[in-house]
């Protein structure tokens, strides 16, 4: 690893002055991806700045909405009672992703901030126009079998790997950001990015602004919910399809739903076609399927990940089912 | 003079330039600090020109008070400065398990730790789990189980199964499979590994 200047800071205010200094910074959090990348080179930043001590792990519920500090750990999220209780499935899709050890130290602010893990991205002897714009995507016609399917630019195919962010932006949830001049909100869908012409930027935060906290809305759908990941071994791996539904019943009839995906596309993917089918509908297999031949509306393969467009609509026909199942 | 004396002239290198540039920034940013360290709690700690910077911490109930540089992982400080070798390095990406320690008493993986992250924490190896002669109740439930066979991912298992256990997470074999995911065996001894968990666990052994 090439060494780095190392700064610790315990106010965010501070974090969020020193980044102002030097835009070429980067705050350290639980460092369980941005380490694993300056091992292989993929960056190399040469100012880190810990932001471990900045009070930001809260979970607590603030009228209507639970709100989760930024350095609040993947484990600490998972396992609160009031997560558990009322945000059921953030906790399991937490829960299936990575490894005990790394939801220990691995953050909210940061399981946000991580990067694809396309194996063209990790090999700095490949082109990749996400590490460097213009050299070229190796994915495109090469090695894609983890790829997108949807939402993808001729210039990039990785997804987001995420299983955090796929519940998140199914709850509808909120995103706080800050800089030296204050605070503004905006919606979690809205805060990751198609890869488009820009595959280099992964989300919408700006370079002088910090991840303060997450606000989701406390809604009735607890009760019939599933995050479903399909995956190569049954534990820690990366999500081949996952996906994430939550739906409110109503004597059969479905009054809300949320649906998105994971392991298809280079944001976490919300199925809103799918979800306004199934508004006012009779929680059956045939509407699911219905659901789910909609969600596929614009789905590509690239070679071989051809099997997406087959296991995506499966899965969530199965997740519904699920979900559907544990009232 | 000769050409063989000569040095070649290659200038400031990267190395030099940086330690020259950050003696700048930190100069520039020094007086700020002083006066914002008073009105936002900042503990802000300059890498000494990208040398070493003093590191306190509790290693086994022993404290050390050294200093790393700041892209020594903490895996690498306990195995090379600390020489406590127990802990193995197998990917080195934290993708396998065989360097999970106990940080402030979570299960970590300490490749994916700079050893400057845990200013002021209590690492637990599994050097520190057995008291004296006496193997801790998961150490001697591996060898009863014939819980390994190559032992390369050994203590990081051990180091994992204690804290499955801890966690409330050895429900079932099912959930202690789950718990232990982070934590690869290439021998496959993944059954017997189960087996000495269930055995503590239904034991009632402190662990």
């Amino acid at each position: 690893m090439i060494n780095f200047q190392y700064l610790r800071t315990s106010s965010a205010k501070s974090a969020i002055a020193l980044l102002l200094k030097d835009k070429n910074a980067k705050f350290l959090a639980g460092g369980t991806n941005l380490i694993d990348l300056m091992k292989r080179g993929v960056t190399a930043p040469e100012k880190l700045i810990d932001i471990n001590h900045v009070p930001l792990k809260q979970i607590e519920q603030v009228g209507s909405k639970i709100h989760i500090g930024a350095l609040a750990t993947n484990t600490a999220v998972a396992e609160h009672a009031l997560i558990k209780e009322k945000l059921p499935l953030l906790s399991w899709a937490l829960q299936a992703g990575a490894s005990a050890q790394l939801r220990n130290v691995a953050t909210v602010g940061g399981n946000m901030m991580q990067r694809t893990r396309c194996g063209y991205f990790y090999d700095t002897e490949m082109p990749c126009n996400k590490r460097q714009p213009g050299s070229g995507c190796g994915a495109m016609e090469g090695f894609n079998r983890m790829h997108a399917i949807f939402g993808t630019s001729e210039k990039c195919i990785a997804v987001h790997p995420s299983d955090m962010c796929v519940a998140l932006a199914a709850l509808d949830a909120e995103v706080v950001l800050a800089n030296h001049k204050g605070e503004r909100k905006i919606a979690f869908r809205d805060f990751h990015r198609l890869a488009g012409d820009t595959p280099q930027l992964d989300n919408n935060l700006k370079t002088d602004e910090m991840i303060i906290r997450l606000e989701i809305p406390v809604s009735n759908l607890a009760k019939n919910y599933h995050y479903l990941k399909v995956r190569d071994r049954a534990s820690y791996a990366f999500a081949l399809v996952s996906v994430a539904a939550a739906f409110e019943l109503n004597n059969n009839k479905i009054t809300d739903v949320r649906l998105a995906m994971g392991g298809v596309a280079h944001k976490p993917w919300r199925l809103t076609a799918s979800e306004d089918f199934l508004k006012g509908k009779e929680a059956s297999l045939s509407n699911f399927e219905k659901a789910a031949e909609l969600a596929m509306k614009g789905a590509k393969g690239f070679g071989e990940n051809n099997f997406k467009l087959k296991l995506a609509p499966n899965t969530i026909i199965e997740a519904l089912n699920l979900a559907k199942s544990k009232a | 003079m000769k050409l063989s004396d000569q040095k070649p002239n290659q200038g400031d290198s990267r190395r030099d330039f940086l330690k020259k540039s950050s003696v700048i920034t930190a100069i520039a940013l020094t007086p700020g600090i002083a006066v914002k360290a008073a009105e936002n709690n900042v503990d802000e700690r300059f890498a000494e020109l990208f040398e070493k910077i003093p590191l306190n911490l509790t290693v086994n109930n022993k404290a050390y008070q050294t200093s790393v540089e700041p892209r020594v992982t903490l895996l690498d400080y306990l195995r090379e400065e600390l020489h406590l070798t127990g802990t193995k390095k197998g990917c080195d990406h934290g993708q396998c398990g065989a360097c999970t320690v106990h940080v402030d008493g979570q299960r970590v993986n300490s490749c994916l730790s700079l050893a400057v992250m845990n200013e002021g924490k209590k690492i637990t190896t599994i050097e520190g789990l057995a008291e004296g002669d006496k193997l801790h109740p998961m150490q001697a439930a591996f060898i009863k189980h014939d819980g390994f066979q190559c032992g390369y991912c050994t203590s990081g298992q051990i180091m994992s199964a204690v804290a499955c256990i801890r966690e409330g997470h050895a429900g079932s074999r099912a959930e202690i499979s789950e718990y232990m995911s982070g934590n690869i065996c290439r021998c496959g001894a993944y059954p017997n590994i189960v087996d000495a968990i269930v055995d503590v666990k239904d034991g009632g052994a402190t662990v």
